[in-house]
Protein backbone atom coordinates (compact mmCIF):
# COMPACT_ATOMS: atom_id res chain seq x y z
CA UNK A 1 0.00 0.00 0.00
CA UNK A 2 2.82 2.86 1.14
CA UNK A 3 5.06 0.99 -1.18
CA UNK A 4 2.43 2.35 -4.64
CA UNK A 5 1.72 5.43 -2.95
CA UNK A 6 5.42 6.51 -2.42
CA UNK A 7 5.80 4.99 -6.44
CA UNK A 8 3.03 7.52 -7.53
CA UNK A 9 4.80 10.74 -6.30
CA UNK A 10 8.36 9.29 -7.08
CA UNK A 11 9.05 12.41 -9.61
CA UNK A 12 8.56 14.67 -6.26
CA UNK A 13 10.89 12.07 -4.14
CA UNK A 14 13.48 12.27 -6.21
CA UNK A 15 13.16 16.33 -6.91
CA UNK A 16 13.26 16.97 -3.00
CA UNK A 17 16.04 14.49 -2.56
CA UNK A 18 18.51 16.00 -5.23
CA UNK A 19 17.22 19.74 -4.11
CA UNK A 20 18.80 18.41 -0.08
CA UNK A 21 21.79 16.55 -2.19
CA UNK A 22 22.40 19.54 -3.63
CA UNK A 23 22.30 21.91 -1.08
CA UNK A 24 24.41 19.69 1.26
CA UNK A 25 26.89 19.45 -1.57
CA UNK A 26 27.23 22.93 -2.28
CA UNK A 27 27.29 23.97 1.43
CA UNK A 28 30.17 21.56 2.05
CA UNK A 29 31.91 21.26 -1.50
CA UNK A 30 32.51 24.69 -3.47
CA UNK A 31 30.12 27.23 -2.51
CA UNK A 32 29.44 29.89 -4.87
CA UNK A 33 32.19 28.29 -7.23
CA UNK A 34 29.83 25.56 -7.88
CA UNK A 35 26.78 27.39 -8.53
CA UNK A 36 27.05 27.64 -12.53
CA UNK A 37 27.20 23.58 -12.92
CA UNK A 38 24.39 23.40 -10.20
CA UNK A 39 22.59 25.71 -12.31
CA UNK A 40 22.83 23.59 -15.52
CA UNK A 41 22.72 20.17 -13.29
CA UNK A 42 19.38 21.59 -11.92
CA UNK A 43 17.76 22.67 -15.34
CA UNK A 44 18.64 18.79 -16.91
CA UNK A 45 17.12 17.10 -13.91
CA UNK A 46 14.13 19.10 -14.56
CA UNK A 47 14.35 18.01 -18.26
CA UNK A 48 14.63 14.41 -17.45
CA UNK A 49 12.14 14.35 -14.91
CA UNK A 50 9.82 16.60 -17.23
CA UNK A 51 10.29 14.02 -19.76
CA UNK A 52 9.94 11.01 -17.58
CA UNK A 53 6.75 12.15 -16.49
CA UNK A 54 5.05 13.41 -19.70
CA UNK A 55 6.46 9.81 -21.33
CA UNK A 56 5.59 7.33 -18.86
CA UNK A 57 2.62 8.53 -17.16
CA UNK A 58 -0.30 6.74 -17.68
CA UNK A 59 -3.95 6.55 -16.49
CA UNK A 60 -5.42 8.30 -13.33
CA UNK A 61 -3.66 7.29 -10.16
CA UNK A 62 -4.64 8.28 -6.21
CA UNK A 63 -1.78 8.29 -3.51
CA UNK A 64 -2.45 8.40 0.34
CA UNK A 65 -6.44 8.10 0.30
CA UNK A 66 -6.75 10.63 -2.76
CA UNK A 67 -4.23 13.69 -1.07
CA UNK A 68 -2.30 13.46 -4.24
CA UNK A 69 -3.19 12.59 -7.39
CA UNK A 70 -1.18 11.90 -10.46
CA UNK A 71 -3.87 12.59 -13.44
CA UNK A 72 -3.54 13.81 -17.11
CA UNK A 73 -4.14 17.14 -15.85
CA UNK A 74 -1.36 17.21 -13.43
CA UNK A 75 1.26 15.64 -15.45
CA UNK A 76 0.88 17.88 -18.50
CA UNK A 77 1.16 21.47 -16.21
CA UNK A 78 3.65 19.26 -14.62
CA UNK A 79 5.52 19.44 -17.68
CA UNK A 80 5.19 22.75 -18.94
CA UNK A 81 6.50 23.56 -15.52
CA UNK A 82 9.16 21.85 -14.94
CA UNK A 83 10.90 22.57 -18.96
CA UNK A 84 10.11 26.38 -18.26
CA UNK A 85 11.84 26.32 -15.45
CA UNK A 86 14.56 24.77 -16.84
CA UNK A 87 14.43 27.14 -19.74
CA UNK A 88 14.82 30.21 -17.39
CA UNK A 89 17.56 28.50 -15.09
CA UNK A 90 19.79 27.67 -18.71
CA UNK A 91 19.18 31.58 -19.59
CA UNK A 92 19.73 33.32 -16.84
CA UNK A 93 22.88 31.54 -15.44
CA UNK A 94 24.63 33.57 -17.90
CA UNK A 95 23.32 37.42 -16.86
CA UNK A 96 23.24 36.13 -12.77
CA UNK A 97 27.13 34.76 -12.86
CA UNK A 98 28.64 38.30 -14.55
CA UNK A 99 26.92 39.97 -11.74
CA UNK A 100 28.12 38.26 -9.17
CA UNK A 101 24.22 37.20 -8.04
CA UNK A 102 24.54 33.23 -9.02
CA UNK A 103 25.09 31.65 -5.69
CA UNK A 104 24.53 27.99 -4.76
CA UNK A 105 20.79 28.50 -3.80
CA UNK A 106 19.41 29.77 -6.91
CA UNK A 107 18.98 26.59 -8.28
CA UNK A 108 18.01 24.72 -5.08
CA UNK A 109 15.09 27.35 -3.97
CA UNK A 110 14.43 26.91 -7.95
CA UNK A 111 14.20 23.54 -7.68
CA UNK A 112 11.85 23.31 -3.84
CA UNK A 113 9.87 25.76 -5.32
CA UNK A 114 9.51 23.20 -8.14
CA UNK A 115 8.58 20.63 -5.87
CA UNK A 116 5.55 22.63 -4.66
CA UNK A 117 4.31 23.38 -7.95
CA UNK A 118 4.68 19.69 -8.86
CA UNK A 119 2.65 19.37 -5.16
CA UNK A 120 0.01 22.28 -5.88
CA UNK A 121 -1.26 20.89 -9.69
CA UNK A 122 -1.29 17.34 -8.01
CA UNK A 123 -3.17 18.24 -4.73
CA UNK A 124 -6.26 15.95 -3.95
CA UNK A 125 -6.82 17.86 -0.87
CA UNK A 126 -6.85 21.01 1.35
CA UNK A 127 -3.62 19.97 3.47
CA UNK A 128 -2.04 19.16 -0.17
CA UNK A 129 -2.57 22.44 -1.55
CA UNK A 130 -1.65 24.15 0.99
CA UNK A 131 2.01 22.50 1.32
CA UNK A 132 2.71 22.77 -1.98
CA UNK A 133 1.47 26.16 -2.27
CA UNK A 134 3.18 27.25 0.71
CA UNK A 135 7.05 25.32 -0.60
CA UNK A 136 6.63 27.38 -3.60
CA UNK A 137 5.71 30.81 -2.31
CA UNK A 138 8.64 30.52 0.77
CA UNK A 139 11.28 29.53 -1.90
CA UNK A 140 9.76 32.29 -4.35
CA UNK A 141 9.79 35.25 -1.30
CA UNK A 142 13.76 33.96 -0.74
CA UNK A 143 14.84 34.08 -4.46
CA UNK A 144 12.65 37.77 -5.07
CA UNK A 145 15.51 38.80 -2.72
CA UNK A 146 18.14 37.14 -3.44
CA UNK A 147 20.42 40.29 -4.46
CA UNK A 148 20.26 41.29 -0.87
CA UNK A 149 22.48 44.00 -1.12
CA UNK A 150 20.06 45.98 -3.61
CA UNK A 151 17.19 48.02 -2.03
CA UNK A 152 14.81 46.96 -5.03
CA UNK A 153 15.46 43.61 -4.90
CA UNK A 154 14.86 43.45 -0.85
CA UNK A 155 11.83 46.03 -0.97
CA UNK A 156 10.31 43.00 -3.56
CA UNK A 157 11.30 40.34 -1.73
CA UNK A 158 9.07 42.17 1.68
CA UNK A 159 6.39 43.32 -0.78
CA UNK A 160 6.28 39.59 -2.12
CA UNK A 161 6.23 38.05 1.23
CA UNK A 162 4.04 40.61 2.90
CA UNK A 163 0.92 40.10 0.34
CA UNK A 164 1.54 36.29 -0.45
CA UNK A 165 1.07 36.06 3.06
CA UNK A 166 -1.83 37.50 3.38
CA UNK A 167 -3.15 35.44 0.36
CA UNK A 168 -2.25 32.43 2.26
CA UNK A 169 -4.22 33.62 5.13
CA UNK A 170 -7.48 33.80 2.98
CA UNK A 171 -6.55 30.79 1.28
CA UNK A 172 -5.97 29.17 5.03
CA UNK A 173 -9.39 30.78 6.32
CA UNK A 174 -11.45 30.02 3.13
CA UNK A 175 -10.42 26.43 3.71
CA UNK A 176 -10.99 26.39 7.58
CA UNK A 177 -14.68 27.08 6.39
CA UNK A 178 -14.50 24.68 4.06
CA UNK A 179 -13.59 21.76 6.12
CA UNK A 180 -15.91 22.89 8.80
CA UNK A 181 -18.99 23.27 6.64
CA UNK A 182 -17.99 20.12 4.34
CA UNK A 183 -16.69 17.87 7.34
CA UNK A 184 -13.97 16.56 5.33
CA UNK A 185 -10.76 18.65 3.68
CA UNK A 186 -10.59 16.21 0.89
CA UNK A 187 -11.58 17.35 -2.91
CA UNK A 188 -13.82 14.14 -3.39
CA UNK A 189 -15.48 14.45 -0.04
CA UNK A 190 -16.26 18.20 -0.81
CA UNK A 191 -17.75 18.00 -3.50
CA UNK A 192 -20.08 15.03 -2.49
CA UNK A 193 -21.03 17.59 0.13
CA UNK A 194 -21.82 20.53 -1.98
CA UNK A 195 -23.81 18.70 -4.04
CA UNK A 196 -25.01 19.45 -7.31
CA UNK A 197 -27.11 23.45 -7.83
CA UNK A 198 -26.23 25.57 -5.69
CA UNK A 199 -23.80 25.08 -2.21
CA UNK A 200 -24.69 26.09 1.17
CA UNK A 201 -23.97 29.43 2.44
CA UNK A 202 -21.07 28.80 4.60
CA UNK A 203 -18.91 26.81 1.80
CA UNK A 204 -20.08 29.76 -0.47
CA UNK A 205 -17.87 31.87 2.07
CA UNK A 206 -14.87 29.16 2.21
CA UNK A 207 -14.88 29.11 -1.62
CA UNK A 208 -15.12 32.80 -2.14
CA UNK A 209 -11.82 33.35 0.23
CA UNK A 210 -9.98 29.95 -1.37
CA UNK A 211 -10.55 31.72 -4.96
CA UNK A 212 -8.81 35.37 -3.56
CA UNK A 213 -5.86 33.30 -2.24
CA UNK A 214 -5.26 32.01 -5.45
CA UNK A 215 -6.37 35.07 -7.22
CA UNK A 216 -3.65 36.62 -5.61
CA UNK A 217 -1.06 34.03 -6.65
CA UNK A 218 -2.03 33.92 -10.13
CA UNK A 219 -1.82 38.11 -9.96
CA UNK A 220 -5.18 38.82 -11.33
CA UNK A 221 -6.78 41.98 -10.26
CA UNK A 222 -7.70 42.85 -7.76
CA UNK A 223 -4.92 41.04 -6.38
CA UNK A 224 -2.49 42.43 -8.17
CA UNK A 225 -0.78 45.15 -7.02
CA UNK A 226 2.26 43.15 -5.87
CA UNK A 227 3.08 42.23 -9.21
CA UNK A 228 4.81 44.82 -10.78
CA UNK A 229 6.65 46.24 -7.81
CA UNK A 230 8.13 42.37 -7.46
CA UNK A 231 8.74 42.01 -11.35
CA UNK A 232 10.14 45.59 -11.31
CA UNK A 233 12.65 44.17 -8.25
CA UNK A 234 13.64 40.63 -8.54
CA UNK A 235 16.20 40.33 -10.85
CA UNK A 236 15.34 39.85 -14.32
CA UNK A 237 15.85 36.02 -14.59
CA UNK A 238 13.94 35.79 -11.32
CA UNK A 239 11.16 37.69 -13.19
CA UNK A 240 11.51 35.84 -15.90
CA UNK A 241 10.73 32.55 -13.76
CA UNK A 242 7.92 34.51 -11.47
CA UNK A 243 5.92 35.14 -15.28
CA UNK A 244 5.84 31.22 -16.47
CA UNK A 245 6.28 28.53 -13.60
CA UNK A 246 4.39 29.56 -10.38
CA UNK A 247 1.40 31.06 -12.98
CA UNK A 248 0.94 27.86 -14.52
CA UNK A 249 1.18 25.59 -10.74
CA UNK A 250 -1.06 28.53 -9.34
CA UNK A 251 -3.64 28.02 -12.70
CA UNK A 252 -3.35 24.26 -12.49
CA UNK A 253 -4.32 24.76 -8.72
CA UNK A 254 -7.06 26.84 -9.34
CA UNK A 255 -8.12 24.94 -11.81
CA UNK A 256 -7.94 21.81 -9.84
CA UNK A 257 -9.82 23.39 -6.65
CA UNK A 258 -13.05 24.57 -8.70
CA UNK A 259 -13.72 21.38 -10.17
CA UNK A 260 -12.73 18.61 -8.39
CA UNK A 261 -14.14 20.55 -5.37
CA UNK A 262 -16.36 22.61 -6.60
CA UNK A 263 -17.23 20.92 -9.83
CA UNK A 264 -21.18 20.70 -8.69
CA UNK A 265 -21.22 24.15 -8.47
CA UNK A 266 -20.32 25.68 -11.54
CA UNK A 267 -22.80 28.52 -11.67
CA UNK A 268 -21.57 29.79 -8.26
CA UNK A 269 -18.20 30.18 -8.74
CA UNK A 270 -18.46 31.01 -12.39
CA UNK A 271 -19.26 35.04 -12.27
CA UNK A 272 -16.47 35.04 -9.51
CA UNK A 273 -13.70 33.76 -12.25
CA UNK A 274 -15.40 36.17 -14.68
CA UNK A 275 -15.35 39.43 -12.80
CA UNK A 276 -11.49 38.52 -11.94
CA UNK A 277 -11.12 37.89 -15.47
CA UNK A 278 -12.71 40.67 -17.10
CA UNK A 279 -10.83 43.69 -14.38
CA UNK A 280 -7.16 41.82 -15.09
CA UNK A 281 -7.84 41.61 -18.86
CA UNK A 282 -8.48 45.94 -18.74
CA UNK A 283 -5.89 46.79 -16.12
CA UNK A 284 -3.62 44.46 -17.42
CA UNK A 285 -4.27 46.58 -20.63
CA UNK A 286 -4.66 49.89 -19.61
CA UNK A 287 -2.07 50.20 -16.91
CA UNK A 288 0.48 49.52 -18.90
CA UNK A 289 -0.01 51.91 -21.70
CA UNK A 290 2.13 54.41 -19.92
CA UNK A 291 4.76 52.39 -18.26
CA UNK A 292 8.91 52.72 -19.84
CA UNK A 293 10.04 49.85 -17.80
CA UNK A 294 9.99 46.86 -19.69
CA UNK A 295 9.66 44.85 -16.99
CA UNK A 296 6.92 46.52 -15.28
CA UNK A 297 4.71 46.47 -18.62
CA UNK A 298 5.98 42.42 -18.99
CA UNK A 299 4.07 42.68 -15.52
CA UNK A 300 0.96 44.49 -16.53
CA UNK A 301 0.78 41.96 -19.66
CA UNK A 302 1.04 39.21 -17.34
CA UNK A 303 -1.96 40.26 -15.59
CA UNK A 304 -3.86 40.66 -18.56
CA UNK A 305 -2.94 37.66 -19.80
CA UNK A 306 -4.14 35.98 -16.72
CA UNK A 307 -7.28 37.49 -17.30
CA UNK A 308 -7.52 35.57 -21.05
CA UNK A 309 -6.48 32.74 -19.02
CA UNK A 310 -9.44 32.82 -16.28
CA UNK A 311 -11.84 33.50 -18.94
CA UNK A 312 -11.48 29.92 -20.10
CA UNK A 313 -11.47 28.41 -16.26
CA UNK A 314 -14.64 30.51 -15.85
CA UNK A 315 -16.34 28.96 -19.06
CA UNK A 316 -16.55 25.93 -16.19
CA UNK A 317 -16.72 23.01 -19.06
CA UNK A 318 -13.84 21.07 -20.45
CA UNK A 319 -13.48 22.47 -23.54
CA UNK A 320 -12.51 25.54 -21.15
CA UNK A 321 -9.68 23.95 -19.42
CA UNK A 322 -8.55 22.70 -22.11
CA UNK A 323 -8.65 26.37 -23.43
CA UNK A 324 -6.92 27.45 -20.31
CA UNK A 325 -4.00 25.00 -20.58
CA UNK A 326 -3.46 25.53 -24.73
CA UNK A 327 -3.53 29.44 -23.05
CA UNK A 328 -0.59 28.56 -20.73
CA UNK A 329 1.22 26.79 -22.55
CA UNK A 330 1.43 29.72 -25.59
CA UNK A 331 1.99 32.29 -22.51
CA UNK A 332 5.02 30.82 -20.83
CA UNK A 333 6.42 29.99 -25.07
CA UNK A 334 6.06 33.81 -25.39
CA UNK A 335 7.35 34.43 -22.10
CA UNK A 336 10.62 32.82 -22.39
CA UNK A 337 11.97 34.16 -25.40
CA UNK A 338 10.44 37.79 -24.38
CA UNK A 339 12.68 37.40 -21.34
CA UNK A 340 15.51 36.10 -23.55
CA UNK A 341 14.98 39.30 -25.37
CA UNK A 342 15.22 41.49 -21.62
CA UNK A 343 17.83 39.69 -20.75
CA UNK A 344 20.02 40.58 -23.20
CA UNK A 345 19.39 43.94 -23.16
CA UNK A 346 22.04 45.68 -21.55
CA UNK A 347 24.29 48.92 -22.13
CA UNK A 348 28.33 49.13 -21.25
CA UNK A 349 27.49 45.37 -19.30
CA UNK A 350 24.84 47.01 -17.23
CA UNK A 351 21.19 45.86 -17.89
CA UNK A 352 18.91 48.35 -19.33
CA UNK A 353 14.85 48.37 -18.65
CA UNK A 354 13.55 51.58 -20.20
CA UNK A 355 11.66 50.60 -23.70
CA UNK A 356 12.90 53.15 -25.05
CA UNK A 357 16.43 52.34 -25.44
CA UNK A 358 15.20 50.18 -28.31
CA UNK A 359 15.35 53.04 -30.29
CA UNK A 360 15.94 51.75 -33.78
CA UNK A 361 17.08 48.70 -32.94
CA UNK A 362 16.08 46.94 -35.77
CA UNK A 363 19.07 48.63 -37.52
CA UNK A 364 21.78 47.23 -35.69
CA UNK A 365 20.29 43.57 -34.90
CA UNK A 366 17.84 43.21 -37.72
CA UNK A 367 17.92 39.36 -36.45
CA UNK A 368 16.68 40.06 -32.69
CA UNK A 369 14.26 42.83 -33.50
CA UNK A 370 12.40 40.48 -35.84
CA UNK A 371 12.08 37.74 -33.51
CA UNK A 372 11.18 39.70 -30.61
CA UNK A 373 8.56 41.73 -32.93
CA UNK A 374 7.12 37.77 -34.09
CA UNK A 375 6.92 37.45 -30.01
CA UNK A 376 5.29 40.88 -29.63
CA UNK A 377 2.52 40.62 -31.97
CA UNK A 378 1.85 36.98 -30.70
CA UNK A 379 1.68 38.73 -26.87
CA UNK A 380 -0.52 41.16 -28.79
CA UNK A 381 -2.32 38.02 -30.33
CA UNK A 382 -2.01 39.31 -33.69
CA UNK A 383 -3.62 36.55 -36.28
CA UNK A 384 -1.82 34.44 -37.74
CA UNK A 385 0.29 33.72 -34.80
CA UNK A 386 0.22 31.45 -32.10
CA UNK A 387 -0.63 34.07 -29.37
CA UNK A 388 -3.87 34.77 -31.39
CA UNK A 389 -4.81 30.79 -31.38
CA UNK A 390 -4.87 30.83 -27.85
CA UNK A 391 -7.16 33.55 -27.59
CA UNK A 392 -8.94 32.14 -29.65
CA UNK A 393 -9.80 29.30 -27.83
CA UNK A 394 -10.20 31.29 -24.74
CA UNK A 395 -13.16 33.28 -26.44
CA UNK A 396 -14.51 30.67 -28.20
CA UNK A 397 -14.89 28.62 -24.82
CA UNK A 398 -16.46 31.60 -23.05
CA UNK A 399 -18.65 32.01 -26.09
CA UNK A 400 -19.97 28.66 -26.25
CA UNK A 401 -20.34 28.33 -21.94
CA UNK A 402 -22.72 31.40 -22.62
CA UNK A 403 -20.42 34.43 -21.93
CA UNK A 404 -20.78 36.25 -24.87
CA UNK A 405 -20.54 39.39 -22.90
CA UNK A 406 -17.05 37.87 -21.25
CA UNK A 407 -15.77 37.70 -25.03
CA UNK A 408 -16.57 40.90 -26.24
CA UNK A 409 -14.73 42.40 -23.70
CA UNK A 410 -12.07 40.15 -24.21
CA UNK A 411 -11.61 41.52 -27.76
CA UNK A 412 -12.03 44.93 -26.32
CA UNK A 413 -9.12 44.49 -24.26
CA UNK A 414 -6.86 42.94 -26.75
CA UNK A 415 -7.19 45.44 -28.49
CA UNK A 416 -6.63 48.00 -26.34
CA UNK A 417 -3.74 46.26 -24.83
CA UNK A 418 -2.17 45.30 -28.57
CA UNK A 419 -1.19 49.51 -28.07
CA UNK A 420 1.57 49.04 -25.90
CA UNK A 421 3.52 46.02 -27.71
CA UNK A 422 2.63 47.93 -31.08
CA UNK A 423 4.72 50.46 -29.19
CA UNK A 424 7.88 48.66 -28.28
CA UNK A 425 7.64 47.65 -32.25
CA UNK A 426 7.87 51.27 -33.12
CA UNK A 427 10.45 52.20 -31.36
CA UNK A 428 12.83 49.12 -32.23
CA UNK A 429 11.90 50.24 -36.43
CA UNK A 430 11.43 53.81 -35.99
CA UNK A 431 12.22 55.69 -33.01
CA UNK A 432 14.98 58.31 -33.03
CA UNK A 433 18.50 57.56 -32.86
CA UNK A 434 19.99 56.95 -28.92
CA UNK A 435 22.66 55.49 -27.93
CA UNK A 436 23.05 52.21 -29.03
CA UNK A 437 22.37 48.55 -26.86
CA UNK A 438 25.03 46.60 -26.83
CA UNK A 439 25.49 43.52 -28.94
CA UNK A 440 23.88 40.75 -27.56
CA UNK A 441 26.53 38.29 -26.67
CA UNK A 442 24.91 35.37 -24.67
CA UNK A 443 24.47 32.44 -27.52
CA UNK A 444 21.83 30.39 -25.09
CA UNK A 445 19.20 33.77 -24.73
CA UNK A 446 19.66 34.19 -28.66
CA UNK A 447 19.09 30.18 -28.63
CA UNK A 448 15.67 30.76 -26.68
CA UNK A 449 14.89 33.81 -28.35
CA UNK A 450 15.11 32.32 -31.97
CA UNK A 451 13.19 29.20 -30.62
CA UNK A 452 10.21 30.82 -28.92
CA UNK A 453 9.61 33.28 -32.22
CA UNK A 454 9.92 30.08 -34.35
CA UNK A 455 7.66 28.61 -32.21
CA UNK A 456 5.11 31.43 -32.44
CA UNK A 457 5.71 30.80 -36.43
CA UNK A 458 5.44 27.16 -36.74
CA UNK A 459 2.91 26.59 -34.16
CA UNK A 460 0.16 28.14 -36.00
CA UNK A 461 0.17 24.49 -38.27
CA UNK A 462 -0.94 22.18 -35.58
CA UNK A 463 0.33 23.66 -32.58
CA UNK A 464 2.47 21.00 -32.30
CA UNK A 465 -0.26 18.89 -31.55
CA UNK A 466 -1.12 20.49 -28.04
CA UNK A 467 -4.29 20.65 -28.57
CA UNK A 468 -4.83 16.41 -28.27
CA UNK A 469 -2.56 16.72 -25.41
CA UNK A 470 -4.87 19.72 -23.41
CA UNK A 471 -7.75 17.80 -24.32
CA UNK A 472 -6.94 14.24 -22.66
CA UNK A 473 -6.20 16.67 -19.69
CA UNK A 474 -8.91 18.54 -19.30
CA UNK A 475 -11.02 15.20 -19.65
CA UNK A 476 -9.28 14.21 -16.66
CA UNK A 477 -9.78 17.07 -14.31
CA UNK A 478 -13.54 17.60 -15.77
CA UNK A 479 -15.55 14.83 -15.43
CA UNK B 1 -22.78 26.66 27.75
CA UNK B 2 -19.84 27.97 24.86
CA UNK B 3 -20.87 26.39 21.60
CA UNK B 4 -19.34 26.41 18.05
CA UNK B 5 -20.40 29.72 16.98
CA UNK B 6 -18.78 31.43 19.58
CA UNK B 7 -15.36 30.12 18.42
CA UNK B 8 -16.02 31.29 15.09
CA UNK B 9 -16.42 34.31 16.69
CA UNK B 10 -13.12 35.03 18.41
CA UNK B 11 -11.61 33.26 15.10
CA UNK B 12 -13.39 36.26 12.57
CA UNK B 13 -12.80 38.45 14.76
CA UNK B 14 -9.28 37.87 15.14
CA UNK B 15 -9.37 37.35 11.55
CA UNK B 16 -10.39 40.93 11.13
CA UNK B 17 -8.17 42.23 13.55
CA UNK B 18 -5.26 41.05 11.26
CA UNK B 19 -6.50 42.12 8.14
CA UNK B 20 -6.81 45.69 9.47
CA UNK B 21 -3.66 45.78 11.11
CA UNK B 22 -1.64 44.77 7.36
CA UNK B 23 -3.89 47.70 6.07
CA UNK B 24 -4.11 50.46 8.26
CA UNK B 25 -0.61 49.93 9.70
CA UNK B 26 1.84 52.65 8.86
CA UNK B 27 4.57 52.12 11.36
CA UNK B 28 6.38 49.50 11.31
CA UNK B 29 7.10 46.07 9.39
CA UNK B 30 7.16 43.99 12.44
CA UNK B 31 3.37 44.52 13.63
CA UNK B 32 2.57 43.49 9.25
CA UNK B 33 4.27 40.13 10.47
CA UNK B 34 2.43 39.62 13.74
CA UNK B 35 -0.56 40.67 12.20
CA UNK B 36 0.32 37.72 9.47
CA UNK B 37 0.74 35.53 12.47
CA UNK B 38 -2.83 36.80 13.91
CA UNK B 39 -4.18 35.69 10.49
CA UNK B 40 -2.81 32.81 11.15
CA UNK B 41 -3.92 31.67 14.60
CA UNK B 42 -7.25 32.78 14.06
CA UNK B 43 -7.37 29.86 10.82
CA UNK B 44 -6.28 27.53 13.94
CA UNK B 45 -8.87 28.16 16.44
CA UNK B 46 -11.63 27.68 13.16
CA UNK B 47 -10.10 24.64 12.62
CA UNK B 48 -9.55 23.54 16.35
CA UNK B 49 -13.14 24.35 16.62
CA UNK B 50 -14.42 22.81 13.50
CA UNK B 51 -12.47 19.82 14.71
CA UNK B 52 -13.80 19.21 18.24
CA UNK B 53 -17.38 20.17 17.08
CA UNK B 54 -17.41 17.61 14.02
CA UNK B 55 -15.94 14.68 15.91
CA UNK B 56 -12.88 14.65 13.14
CA UNK B 57 -9.11 14.87 13.76
CA UNK B 58 -8.20 16.09 10.22
CA UNK B 59 -8.58 19.26 11.67
CA UNK B 60 -6.09 18.88 14.31
CA UNK B 61 -3.81 17.93 11.79
CA UNK B 62 -4.17 20.41 9.52
CA UNK B 63 -3.42 22.94 12.69
CA UNK B 64 -0.22 21.55 13.01
CA UNK B 65 0.61 21.73 9.83
CA UNK B 66 -0.08 26.04 9.52
CA UNK B 67 1.96 25.94 12.67
CA UNK B 68 4.86 24.68 11.20
CA UNK B 69 4.51 26.50 8.20
CA UNK B 70 3.61 29.65 10.12
CA UNK B 71 7.06 29.40 11.56
CA UNK B 72 8.91 28.94 8.56
CA UNK B 73 6.97 32.07 7.51
CA UNK B 74 8.15 34.22 9.93
CA UNK B 75 11.68 32.68 9.79
CA UNK B 76 11.89 33.75 6.40
CA UNK B 77 9.71 37.08 6.50
CA UNK B 78 12.06 38.51 9.25
CA UNK B 79 15.01 37.51 7.36
CA UNK B 80 13.82 39.48 3.98
CA UNK B 81 13.17 42.32 6.91
CA UNK B 82 16.92 41.97 8.48
CA UNK B 83 18.36 42.42 4.64
CA UNK B 84 16.17 45.23 4.01
CA UNK B 85 17.01 46.91 7.34
CA UNK B 86 20.70 46.53 6.17
CA UNK B 87 19.96 48.12 2.74
CA UNK B 88 17.42 50.98 4.02
CA UNK B 89 18.68 51.48 7.88
CA UNK B 90 15.02 51.51 8.28
CA UNK B 91 11.58 49.19 8.79
CA UNK B 92 9.23 51.72 8.75
CA UNK B 93 6.14 50.72 6.11
CA UNK B 94 5.90 54.32 4.86
CA UNK B 95 9.99 54.13 3.65
CA UNK B 96 9.15 50.55 1.40
CA UNK B 97 8.43 52.53 -1.56
CA UNK B 98 11.62 52.86 -3.60
CA UNK B 99 9.12 51.54 -6.28
CA UNK B 100 5.22 52.44 -6.60
CA UNK B 101 2.57 50.57 -7.37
Amino acid sequence: MIQADLNIILPEILLSVYAMVALIGAVYGGKDKLAPMLTWLTAIVFVLLGAWIGMTGAGENLAFDGMFQDDGFSRFAKVTILFSAAAVLIMGQDYMSRRGMLRFEYPVLIALSAVGMMMMVSAGDLMALYMGLELQSLALYVVASLRRDSVKSTEAGMKYFVLGALSSGLLLYGASLVYGFAGTTNFAGIIEAAGEGHIPLGLLFGLTFVTAGLAFKVSAVPFHMWTPDVYEGAPTPITAFFATAPKVAAMGLLARVLHDAFGGAVGDWQQIVALLSVLSMFLGAVAAIGQRNIKRLMAYSSIAHMGYALMGLAAGTAFGVQAMLIYMVIYVTMNVGTFAFILSMERDGQPVTDITSLNMYARREPGRALAMLILLFSLAGVPPLVGFFGKFYVLRAAYEAGLAWLAVLGVVASVVGAFYYLRIVFYMYFGEEGEALDKGRSVVQYVFLMASAAAMLLGVVNLFGIETVAQAASLALVN
Amino acid sequence: MIGLEHYLGVAATLFVIGIFGLFLNRKNVIILLMSIELILLSVNINLVAFSSFLGDLVGQVFTLFVLTVAAAEAAIGLAILVSFFRNRGTIAVEDVNVMKG
